[in-house]
């Protein structure tokens, strides 16, 4: 179209579900799907129940318990008696309100991050949102997904739209490509140690560049994940035919004609050129090593062959005191090299690495070798999908075989609030996202870093470089 | 929602960066289907000790901010998860105002919401006001919303923008919801207009 303004991906999605406009600028902005989860919704339903109010599309929304499932046997039920109410709150309510409902006993039942592009519920442009942080995840599917709080849930619950006003546009360009080992986390861990845990805050970050395009839809799940770590609202990348690839065919995704003329619609999203970003940040995709955090945020992170920095560098008083609570919390001394720390626990699974290429790469390190003794290695499929395709395709023999453990579907060791916990002290090499004081279980210390990483880290009981493994 | 209109009280310190929502309240203490109740878990590991007990070092734990209205802390305060038990927890307790350079975007969404009040100011004011709040319960700050003014135990009075959409809804108790439903006719159109111009777009089916 002449004469209309080039638009960025974000600003297509954003003028495409602009319902109205109030005088200051905040929109009423339109939701296409919305993902439910047991923690963040209860409250939600009640305030629906006690207005009177109706769920207003059922059809648009979908619900499944992720975070208080346990990953041993599912038959024996949830022990814990709060879980479990959580748990039975939730399927009362999908029933009440008619929300449809994956069982925790189906098949397709795991993380609502990793399930929602799967099971193909997550298209590109489209407005998508869950009461979790982590709905950034489904922004590499090319759509506006955000994270909101449970009295938004309500709010779309009742009126399938949520007040907003709009972000401001970032762009992180990747040049280059990433070097031999090094993955999807290791680039989303560098780029959040750039822009640091609030530089994204009032933004949407589009990631484009050669690198960014070269990863596959699980690499880009990985990065739009942990967008939101760096403080933006949302990670977009723009779709391409590796999106429509991976989407044909999924249960909830336009079938035969439809998906032709929804891909005709696709392809027109991607960011026009010349678009304005109101931040610009590049990255060389070359000049990243494997990355593992040292402290307790994610913007403290390391390339694996670094050494753990002075606080007494920070100018700032407050910055300072921070890392140098971070230091002690990790139980670590200044200068320390990373790749000889011995570990307790490896964690594998999570909405960040817990898809089938998260598992065949784990596998690729594990094959031949054992885990170290003394170290507990989990490995938690996200979905019983992924699960179930890891059988088959022999992984988790591979992986049992090498003493991991292979457990059941769910967040689990992301944030404890299932069984499966740190103990104080204890000292974890993982594939989640978060690495706060106490997230994986009170007193815990976590170390964020790729599946290969963990993997390497579980068979030779330290940080390792996963490139020294061969 | 309880309206916000001003609010005068002890302000508690907390000169930290980067204060996670896990921190205001870990994730074992989600189990809950309320709202209420989650004010004694506020900051759970910074305020008890393994056993449970008090952390006496810890501003909430020392006699005059035991009560405190108002929060002050570093930058980025909020980030994280995007719990709404974070300002469930602050507001059991009794915080009504959080003052920072700035806040992460879900948690700043969340606060109103809830009916506290997220107040953005520069990292100075922050700290001059953190210096005030540590002459304890003399030291009495005052938040007025409707004239967008923070007022110091001095009598000075401190600027603050908001955005007025949110002043509105705040000021007067408004429910979003209420708000939006205002406007269902414009929803109604828009789920009209798009079942046709995108019709390949796919429903979950029901039941
Ligand atoms: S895996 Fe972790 S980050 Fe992802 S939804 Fe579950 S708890 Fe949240």
């Amino acid at each position: 179209m002449s004469g209309t303004k080039p638009r960025t991906l974000f600003d297509k999605i954003w003028d495409s579900h602009v319902v109205d406009q109030m005088g200051d600028g905040t929109c009423i902005l339109y939701i296409d799907r919305h993902l439910v989860h047991e923690v963040t919704s209860p409250q939600a339903f009640e305030g629906l129940r006690l207005a009177g109010r109706k769920l207003r599309r059922p059809d648009a929304t979908i619900a499944v318990a992720d975070h208080n499932i346990p990953t041993t046997d599912r038959r024996l039920g949830i022990k814990e008696e709060d879980s479990r109410i959580q748990v039975e709150t939730l399927e009362k309510n999908v029933v009440e309100f008619g929300v449809p409902y994956i069982p925790i006993m189906d098949d397709r039942q795991g993380i609502v991050h990793i399930i929602g592009p799967e099971l193909g519920i997550s298209l590109p442009g489209m407005t998508i949102v869950c009461g979790d942080s982590h709905t950034s995840t489904h922004g590499a599917m090319g759509a506006l997904a955000f994270g909101i709080g449970t009295s938004e849930v309500e709010h779309v619950m009742a009126t399938q739209s949520l007040l907003q006003s709009p972000a401001k546009n970032m762009l992180v360009q990747v040049n280059g490509k990433l070097g031999l080992g090094v993955t999807a986390k290791d680039l989303v861990l560098a780029i959040i140690g750039k822009i640091g845990t609030a530089g994204g805050t009032g933004h949407v970050i589009e990631y484009a560049g050669e690198a960014i395009r070269d990863l596959d839809m699980a690499g880009r799940m990985t990065v739009c994940n942990m967008t939101i770590e760096g403080g933006a609202r949302a990670g977009l990348i723009a779709p391409d035919q590796k999106t429509f690839d991976y989407i044909k065919g999924r249960q909830y995704a336009p079938q035969g004609e439809a998906f032709d003329r929804a891909v005709a619609y696709w392809r027109t999203l991607p960011s026009d050129p010349g678009a304005h970003y109101d931040t610009v940040v590049e990255i060389d995709a070359a000049g990243i090593a494997p990355q593992v955090t040292w402290g307790t945020n994610p913007e403290a992170v390391i390339a694996i062959t670094g050494t753990v920095p002075d606080p007494a560098a920070e100018p700032d008083e407050g910055k300072r005191a921070q890392l140098a609570r971070m230091v002690e919390y990790m139980g670590l001394t200044v200068g320390q090299r990373l790749d000889t720390l011995p570990i307790d626990v490896v964690f594998i699974g999570s909405c960040t690495n817990g898809r089938i290429e998260d598992i065949r790469a784990a596998a690729a390190v594990a094959k031949g070798r054992k885990v170290a003794p003394g170290v507990q290695a989990l490995v938690v499929p996200g979905s019983g999908l992924v699960k179930k395709q890891a059988e088959q395709e022999g992984l988790a023999q591979i992986l049992l075989d090498a003493g991991f453990e292979w457990r059941e579907p769910c967040c689990s060791m992301c944030l404890g609030m299932n069984p499966d916990k740190l103990t104080p002290g204890q000292r974890c090499a993982s594939t989640s996202n978060r690495n706060f004081e106490g997230r994986q279980g009170p007193g815990g210390r976590t170390h964020l870093c790729s599946p290969a990483m963990a993997a390497a880290a579980a068979v030779t009981g330290r940080l390792t470089d996963v490139r020294q493994l061969g | 929602m309880d309206k916000f209109t001003t609010t005068t009280g002890v302000a508690a310190p907390l000169p930290l960066a980067n204060i996670d929502t896990d921190k205001i309240i870990p994730a074992r203490f989600l189990k809950t289907i309320k709202r209420t109740g989650l004010g004694v878990h506020l900051f759970d590991t910074l305020r008890y000790d393994a056993e449970g007990k008090e952390r006496p070092d810890f501003v909430l734990n020392q006699a005059p901010y035991r009560k405190a209205e108002i929060l002050i802390a570093h930058e980025n305060f909020g980030c994280g998860s995007s719990r709404e038990h974070a300002p469930w927890a602050l507001l059991d307790f009794g915080i009504r105002c959080v003052i920072a350079p700035d806040f992460a975007d879900i948690f700043h969404n969340n606060c109103f919401k809830n009916g506290i009040l997220p107040v953005r100011l520069p990292r100075a004011v922050c700290d001059q006001l953190m210096e005030d709040s540590r002459l304890g319960g003399n030291s009495r700050v005052t938040v007025d919303l409707a004239r967008q003014v923070v007022i110091r135990p001095s009598g000075e009075e401190i600027h603050f923008e908001i955005d007025p959409f949110r002043k509105h809804l705040l000021l007067n108790g408004l429910d979003d919801i209420g708000q939006t439903l205002q406007h269902v006719k414009k929803i109604d159109e828009y789920e009209t207009k798009r079942s046709e111009s995108q019709s390949w777009l796919p429903s979950i089916p029901v039941g």
